[in-house]
């Protein structure tokens, strides 16, 4: 089971910005380790943030992304209260997904 | 450059306009000292810009977790039986007010130390165990890393208030002072060497003289903290192994003596200045 994000969304005038911390090994697939054998890649492979249940940004990560990454998103439309779902499938078909309340 | 023609015309012009030549020189020196000042200022605004969304969250969550369960061979959770020296599972601004004397120990810890001697003696881990694989790596993070990082986060924009009036962490400070200044090792030299004086660097890293405030605040700020390189938490006890392996010394015992005498002196140097929680490093 993959571990919890933390997730923030806060109202800035009439957009709603989002930040999200993913817990993540984002392995690339090129790296080695010290026995000289590849680490196999394990990295998000898709993302998708819902308001309400209706989703609203929907993406795909690769293996070039960072180590327990970052993700920011403005969205507009959204008002104090809302619920921001936040969902990522990774490469081995672990998945996680996370809830917050708009600010 | 120093031979390059517009210098030399300028020495040679120093003569009828000497005035106007020794204000060029020393402008020129000034704007070096600029262009240092304005690099360390432009990363203080991205780390600054970091910290808005710290990884270093992440790893407090686990801490939670682990802070709260009950775990081990005792099946007690530290919540309910470790005391920070604030009483047992208190943790507001426990952080900044360590190191101090546990009589229950008989010795000065600082929190990594506190939280490891808690796991072996009330929740009946071998220490043995957790000392084998003190730190992190990228594909492994200590349980202590993360308790501390969840301790440290609950005495953000604390005051730093290290117990100096207790004579037994008095003592440990001035142990501290007196290995902060000894030398040895292949290239004999101690942590004075680099961190006694003002502003000494190394390439564009400032180096804080830790026997002031303002100094030592610089090297408990942003500890416990995310490595961006390489993506990883590390703690102080850490910090000071690395320091002790980058002066070529033995490797120190894991959460020894040693370390926290150390850190008792930087800490309680620091006394008074403002802690900002777990940080981010390059």
């Amino acid at each position: 089971m993959a571990d919890p994000m933390k997730i923030r969304a806060a109202m800035k005038g009439d957009v709603c910005e989002i930040r999200v911390l993913m817990s993540h090994a984002m392995e690339t697939g090129m790296r080695k380790d010290s026995d000289g054998k590849t680490i196999p890649a394990h990295f998000i492979q898709t993302l998708t943030v819902a308001l309400n249940g209706k989703a609203v940004v929907s993406g795909q990560a690769a293996p070039s992304v960072s180590r327990n990454p970052v993700f920011g998103f403005k969205v507009k439309g959204a008002k104090s209260g809302d619920k921001v779902t936040v969902s990522w499938v990774d490469n081995k078909g672990d998945k996680r997904s996370d809830e917050a309340t708009v600010a | 450059m120093d031979h390059s023609p517009q210098k030399r015309m300028l020495v040679g012009a120093l003569s009828t306009l000497g005035a106007l030549g020794a204000l060029t020189f020393s402008a020129s020196a000034l704007a070096q000292e600029i262009d240092h000042a304005k690099a360390a200022i432009e990363f203080e605004k991205f780390r600054a810009e970091m910290e808005d969304s710290n990884p270093s969250e992440l790893f407090e969550l686990k801490g939670e977790e682990l802070w709260k369960a009950k775990r081990g061979p005792k099946n007690v959770s530290l919540a309910e039986s470790c005391d920070l020296g604030q009483g047992i599972g208190k943790i507001e601004g426990a952080y900044v007010q360590m190191p101090r004397y546990f009589a229950d120990a008989d010795a000065v810890m600082d929190a990594e130390r506190r939280i490891v001697w808690c796991m072996v003696e009330k929740q009946g881990f071998k220490f043995d165990d957790i000392a084998k694989k003190p730190f992190a790596t990228d594909t492994f993070t200590p349980d202590a890393t993360n308790l501390v990082t969840y301790v440290a986060a609950h005495s953000k924009n604390m005051k730093i208030a290290v117990p100096l009036k207790d004579p037994k962490v008095k003592e440990a400070w001035e142990i501290g002072k007196e290995m902060a200044a000894y030398r040895a090792g292949p290239y004999d030299f101690s942590c004075n060497t680099c961190h006694g004086t003002d502003g000494k660097r190394i390439r564009m890293q400032d180096l804080p003289n830790l026997a002031t405030a303002a100094g030592a605040i610089k090297g408990v700020q942003g500890w416990p903290g995310y490595r961006m390189t390489g993506g990883i938490q590390l703690t102080h006890q850490w910090r000071m192994t690395d320091c002790f392996r980058q002066q070529r010394f033995p490797a120190p015992k894991y959460t020894s003596d040693a370390i926290a005498y150390l850190l008792t002196y930087m800490i309680g140097n620091a006394n008074g200045q403002v802690y900002k929680g777990p940080g981010i490093k390059r």
